[in-house]
This record gives structure tokens, C-alpha cells and sequence, in this order.
């Protein structure tokens, strides 16, 4: 016990004395939360678009009112026809033009229909598709509030229940609790034990009577702990600086994100028991964990638009399950009962790679 | 098996893949005695280490370390042994006296209870002890791995290479260091390509392509060599190397240092025929004379055998 607490210590030196690390454990949560938080946003705000509306009559003047009146958009002016439009996207003055038919207002009032046109400049086609519900939502409120229910027919379809403000940043923080985990626990796991190898010294700790299990636990309980801090900083910062909510319930949140570092850990010493030097285990662990924790978990891209095979692969990536489970405790507000399975799927996970990597640690140099 | 035997090795062989590393290797090693292992990068002398402090399992072959059987009972066994791998093992982000603290945790000791074992070579560094191991000199690194390696006063000490890359006066101390050790009744199995260290240990085991090819003392590895040596220098030191080895009656012909290692074929030479002919050549400053063997001038004919 003596043997093991000295190096538990000892692994605290090498974590606290390179401020490479440091920066990596500390800096990297905060600089990715207000990175997530302000610069990567989906959501659209002051949008340049400009109208299109021969007859300006009072119909027309009133849902341009509440198009200017929004946040979203930036009304540049008006253009004399849509032919006009296409110049005007080039040159890049606008995003969108929203096109009136002439004599709107006669044509509502006689046919009980009139149409819009939303033009988008599509070369971003996720920012094009949020400005054109963004439109249709605000014409859909006004025909609401001024037209009745069935007067204008403009569908709009918008899923925006647990983000009624459609801020990203509440999608991004549990995407961003698995990523730094990941990187925390996984990374810098397998680098910290293959640098033992590179350096020689796993040599002399083999032949010490530290028992494998020893070496594994001493090596990951430094980051068991501080992945553990990772994580606690990430929700208080989300909370005061971007005031993303945790509705679930807060102590099922932190167990669940137990359970995920854990997963993470023993990913990382299976990489590590299979790679002799740090750049293969850099290497591994951004490669094989970083880029699915990123592109296949559902962090940033929806898993249902994906093609059918790389639906099925999701399956094994930890993180996918993890984000499920997070986002229902911390968006819904939701309890376990709506989410066992996923903890399950995610436990055994976490069972399998920590007898996998146990196994495969091993107690000679070959 | 003696009883008396620290290290007992009986044909070990051990091959990576299609490399062989070792070959049928059989030697034993008495309590207290210094053994040197002589051979050069790529000899099989770090696997053999590997076998012998339960790192690597020998393929054939089974070996005995302090009455342990390096496979079986590889874990009693790793409390006994004290090993220095080639690379010296420290952490070089601690200091000089936390490697030696972290050390005698891990072995479950502390350093004050083995200190008088290592005072000898640790008060050399001690002046240091707050200094961070990988701001040390070569020298200092290995006398602080050294340190490591005996602060749970293990019975047998295991050197891989210890003085490759350290200067020659650190070299000096650390084979003083070493007798001293050898005195207090540790078993030491040491490797080194420098030849002049192996004139240090008890015997020597050259070790050539996996295979062990002659254990003895030194004295008698350098009687075994019986033909008559001459050592040669000249002024233009590469002409006299290639002239000598143009020369039809040339045995063996080897840069040592400043002069050049020479055995003929003929059983009666005298250094005047070989002054005479290297001025034929058109070497000037030409010196002739017979020299007593060396470990290396024996190494260097039992390889060519």
C-alpha cells in the first residue's frame, strides 16, 4: 500500500510539473467551452437579406416590420425585381431576399392565398436552412397573431422544444463534457504510460514487486480525479457564462459522468498496453477516438442523417450513448427510467474494455 | 547446480521472430562474484539481461537467479534483484531525491533504512538532490541509477551496459563503486562493449551473435591468445592499416587506439622483417613491437574463428 501511494504521488509530479499537461487538462475545458460557446454557433444573427415587393401594401409592410424587428436580420433595402436577386448574392450584399407577389394584400384578401418566396444564397446550406425557418417561423407568428389559422398557408416546421432559442451552445456542452474526457482520460492516459515505456523506466517498474494492477490504478487514478474536476468546471462555467441549464437531477448527471470517464480509461490503457512509443498512442487516440467522439457521436451531425453502415458504427462509440444519457438529464430534465438502456449499453462497454485492457496489460516486456 | 551459485543459466535460447537473440546460452555465476558479459551492439547481451530479471521467457532453456526460477517464480524473484537497463531509468522530471524516495517505495523500503548501502555513491550526488534527474550529467545520472537500483539492497545487481555514453572518469569511479560492492557480497552481472572494463570483473563471458563463446577469467582469456603480438604505428596510421593487410603473410590486422594489433602466419617473425617491409612500402616513422594480448586481442580471434 506503502509502494502504491508512492506512486500515486509520483504521477502527481509528472502531471503538475509539465505545463504542457497542465495546459492540456486546465486550459483546454475553458478555451473549448467558450470556443463551442461563442465562434461555432448554428444558430443565424444579423443576417443581411433584403425584400423584394412591388405593390408595398400594409400586409406586406407588416411582416417586413417583423422581420426587421428580429435579431436574425439585417434588412439591407429593397431590390426592384427578383432578377436582381442573383447580382446581389454574388456580390455578397445579401443571404436571403424575401419575395412578395405583387398585390399581396388583394390577393390574400380575394383567394385567401398569397405567396412568399424565400431565397436563400445556399453555398452554407446549414446556415441557408436555418435562415429559411427563421423567415417562415416570423411570417407563420404574424399570420398567427394578424390572419387567423387557416388564412395564409406557409408551413413551417420547427423542433425547438428543449432549445426553444435554438442556442447551440446548450447542444455543444455535453458534446463538449465527452470530448474533453475523452482527450483527458483516453489521450493523456495512454501517453503517460507509453512515455514509461519510451523512457525505459516501465523496465524497472516491471521488475519491482508492484503488481500490474498497481501500476494500471496508480497511473489512472491522478486523471480519474482530475477528469472528474474537468467535468464539474465545464458545468459551472456552462452555467454562469452561457446559462446552459442542468434540469435533470445533478448527482445522476455526475455518476453518469463517472461511468463515462471510466469507459475512457480503460480505452486508454488498452491503447497504451498495444503501443510502444506516444506518438503511436497520440496517434491511436486521436485518430480511433477523438475523430468518432467528434464526427460519430452526435455531437456535432445528426446520427439520423447518416448513411445506414456509419449508423450501425455509432453503436460502438461510447460517446454516442454517453450524449444520449446527458443530454435527457441535462436538456429534458429526465430520469433514469427513460435512459437505462443507454447507461447499460455504456456499463458494459466499460465492463469489456477494462477487462480487455487488464488482460492485456502485461507483466513482462512481451 | 553449486550451492554456492548466484546465477545459474542452462542453454537459454530466445529468437524474435526470424532473428535469433540467443543461442543454447549456459553459465553460472558464484555468489559475490563480478561478471562481465563482452560483446558488441546487437550480441544478445540485453536479452539475456531480459531473461535473467523475468522480463522476457526464454523460447528454450530455463535459468536460476538467487535460487529462482526466472519464470515460475519471476515474482519473489523481482523483490531480490536490483536491475539497471541499458537506458539509465529515471524520471527525469524528478529530482534527484525524489527518483531515490519514489524507488524505495515502490520496493517497499525507505531510504534511511538501506542508506549505508548506498552512501558510498550517493554522497556524490547528494550535493544535487534537489535537482531534477534529466538536468544531470551522464556521470551523475548513472551513479543516481545505481542508487535506485540498490536502495532495496537486492542480492543479485543486474547492469545492462552501464557506462555506455559516460565519460571516463565517471566510468573509473563507477567501477570502484562496483569492487566495493562486490565486497559487501552483492553478485554483479555487468555489460559493457568497452574492453578495458571487462580487465575489472572476476570472469568474463564473451558473447558473440547470440551465442556465449568463451567464460574465463581475464588472465586466462588473454593467455589463451598464443600467437605472437606485434603493436605497429606509423606515421600515416590508415597506409599502415591497408599496407598490413595487402601483406600476404598478414594473420590479423586491427586498429587499437594510436597503433595497430598484428599477427602473422608464419610461426617465426621477427619485427625487423615487418619494419623492413613497411618501409619497402613507403611508411616512415615505422615502430615494431611485440606486445602481451588483451581481452580484446582475444576477442577479436575468437570471433574470426
Amino acid at each position: 500500500m506503502k509502494s502504491f501511494r508512492g506512486f500515486v504521488i509520483k504521477e502527481f509530479f509528472h502531471i503538475f510539473r509539465d505545463y504542457r499537461t497542465l495546459l492540456i487538462l486546465f486550459g483546454m475545458p475553458v478555451i473549448q467551452l467558450v470556443l463551442f460557446g461563442y465562434a461555432v454557433r448554428n444558430e443565424i444573427q444579423d443576417i443581411n437579406i433584403a425584400f423584394v415587393d412591388s405593390t408595398n401594401d400594409h400586409v406586406t409592410r407588416q411582416i417586413k416590420e417583423r422581420i426587421r424587428a428580429s435579431s436574425y436580420f439585417n434588412v439591407i433595402g429593397q431590390l426592384p425585381s427578383e432578377r436582381d436577386i442573383r447580382e446581389a448574392f454574388q456580390r455578397g450584399l445579401i443571404k436571403e431576399a424575401v419575395v412578395f407577389e405583387p398585390g399581396f394584400a388583394s390577393r390574400l384578401a380575394h383567394d385567401g392565398v398569397a405567396d412568399i418566396r424565400i431565397v436563400t444564397d445556399a453555398t452554407d446550406p446549414n446556415t441557408a436552412k436555418s435562415m429559411q425557418a427563421y423567415t417562415a417561423s416570423i411570417i407563420a407568428h404574424y399570420q398567427r397573431d394578424h390572419l387567423g389559422s387557416t388564412a395564409l398557408r406557409i408551413v413551417t416546421e420547427s423542433r425547438m422544444r428543449f432549445n426553444p432559442e435554438l442556442k447551440s451552445v446548450n447542444l455543444f456542452v455535453p458534446g463538449l463534457i465527452a470530448l474533453i474526457l475523452m482527450l483527458v482520460c483516453a489521450l493523456m492516459t495512454s501517453i503517460t504510460i507509453t512515455r514509461e515505456k519510451e523512457l525505459g523506466t516501465m523496465e524497472v517498474l516491471l521488475v519491482s514487486p508492484l503488481k500490474p494492477i498497481h501500476i494500471i490504478v496508480g497511473k489512472v487514478l491522478p486523471y480519474f480525479v482530475l477528469s472528474f474536476v474537468n467535468v464539474v468546471t465545464i458545468l459551472v462555467l456552462a452555467r454562469l457564462v452561457f446559462d446552459v441549464p442542468v434540469r435533470g437531477s445533478v448527482p445522476l448527471l455526475l455518476a453518469e459522468c463517472l461511468l463515462f470517464i471510466l469507459c475512457a480509461l480503460s480505452l486508454g490503457i488498452l491503447i497504451s498496453s498495444r503501443s510502444n512509443s506516444q506518438q503511436t498512442a497520440t496517434m491511436v487516440s486521436l485518430a480511433g477516438l477523438l475523430l468518432p467522439t467528434v464526427i460519430l457521436s452526435g455531437f456535432i451531425f445528426p446520427i439520423s442523417s447518416m448513411p445506414v453502415a456509419l449508423q450501425l458504427f455509432t453503436h460502438i462509440v461510447p460517446a454516442k450513448w454517453f450524449l444520449i444519457i446527458i443530454r435527457d438529464i441535462m436538456l429534458k430534465g429526465i430520469g433514469i427510467e427513460y435512459f437505462w438502456k443507454e447507461t447499460l449499453v455504456l456499463a458494459g462497454m466499460t465492463l469489456i474494455l477494462m477487462t480487455a485492457s487488464a488482460r492485456s496489460f502485461k507483466t513482462r516486456l512481451e | 547446480m553449486s550451492a554456492n551459485a548466484s546465477v545459474v543459466a542452462t542453454e537459454l535460447s530466445k529468437a524474435f521472430k526470424a532473428t535469433r537473440a540467443l543461442a543454447d546460452v549456459s553459465f553460472s555465476v558464484e555468489r559475490g562474484e563480478l561478471f562481465g558479459f563482452i560483446g558488441p551492439d546487437g550480441s544478445g547481451k540485453t536479452t539475456l539481461f531480459r531473461i535473467l530479471t523475468t522480463l522476457l521467457v526464454p523460447d528454450a532453456g530455463e535459468a536460476f537467479v538467487d535460487g529462482l526460477h526466472v519464470v515460475r517464480d519471476y515474482r519473489e524473484l523481482r523483490k531480490r534483484i536490483g536491475y539497471m537497463p541499458g537506458r539509465f531509468s529515471l524520471y527525469q522530471d524528478l529530482t534527484v531525491a525524489e527518483n531515490l524516495s519514489f524507488f524505495a517505495s515502490v520496493f517497499g523500503t525507505t531510504v534511511e533504512e538501506n542508506y549505508d548501502l548506498i552512501r558510498d555513491i550517493y554522497v556524490q550526488i547528494e550535493p544535487f538532490r534537489d535537482r531534477k534527474a534529466g538536468k544531470l550529467s551522464g556521470g551523475m545520472k548513472q551513479k543516481l541509477a545505481l542508487s535506485c537500483a540498490l536502495i532495496h539492497r537486492p542480492t543479485v545487481l543486474l547492469l545492462d551496459e552501464p557506462t555506455t555514453g559516460v565519460d571516463a572518469v565517471s566510468r573509473r569511479e563507477f567501477w570502484d563503486m562496483l569492487l566495493r560492492l562486490k565486497s559487501a557480497g552483492i553478485s554483479i552481472l555487468v555489460s559493457t562493449p568497452y574492453m578495458d572494463e571487462a580487465r575489472l570483473c572476476d570472469r568474463v563471458g564473451l558473447i558473440q551473435n547470440g551465442t556465449l563463446m568463451q567464460v574465463d577469467t581475464p588472465a586466462n582469456i588473454e593467455n589463451s591468445f598464443d600467437r605472437p603480438l606485434f603493436g605497429i604505428t606509423a606515421q600515416d596510421r590508415y597506409r599502415l592499416l591497408t599496407t598490413l593487410r595487402g601483406y600476404p603473410f598478414a594473420n590479423s590486422v586491427y586498429a587499437f587506439g594510436e597503433s595497430v594489433h598484428y599477427t602473422d602466419r608464419r610461426n617465426e617473425v621477427e619485427p625487423s622483417m615487418l619494419v623492413d617491409f613497411l618501409q619497402k612500402s613507403g611508411l616512415t616513422d615505422v615502430a615494431v613491437r611485440p606486445i602481451g594480448a588483451g581481452v580484446e586481442d582475444a576477442f577479436m580471434a575468437l570471433m574470426d574463428e
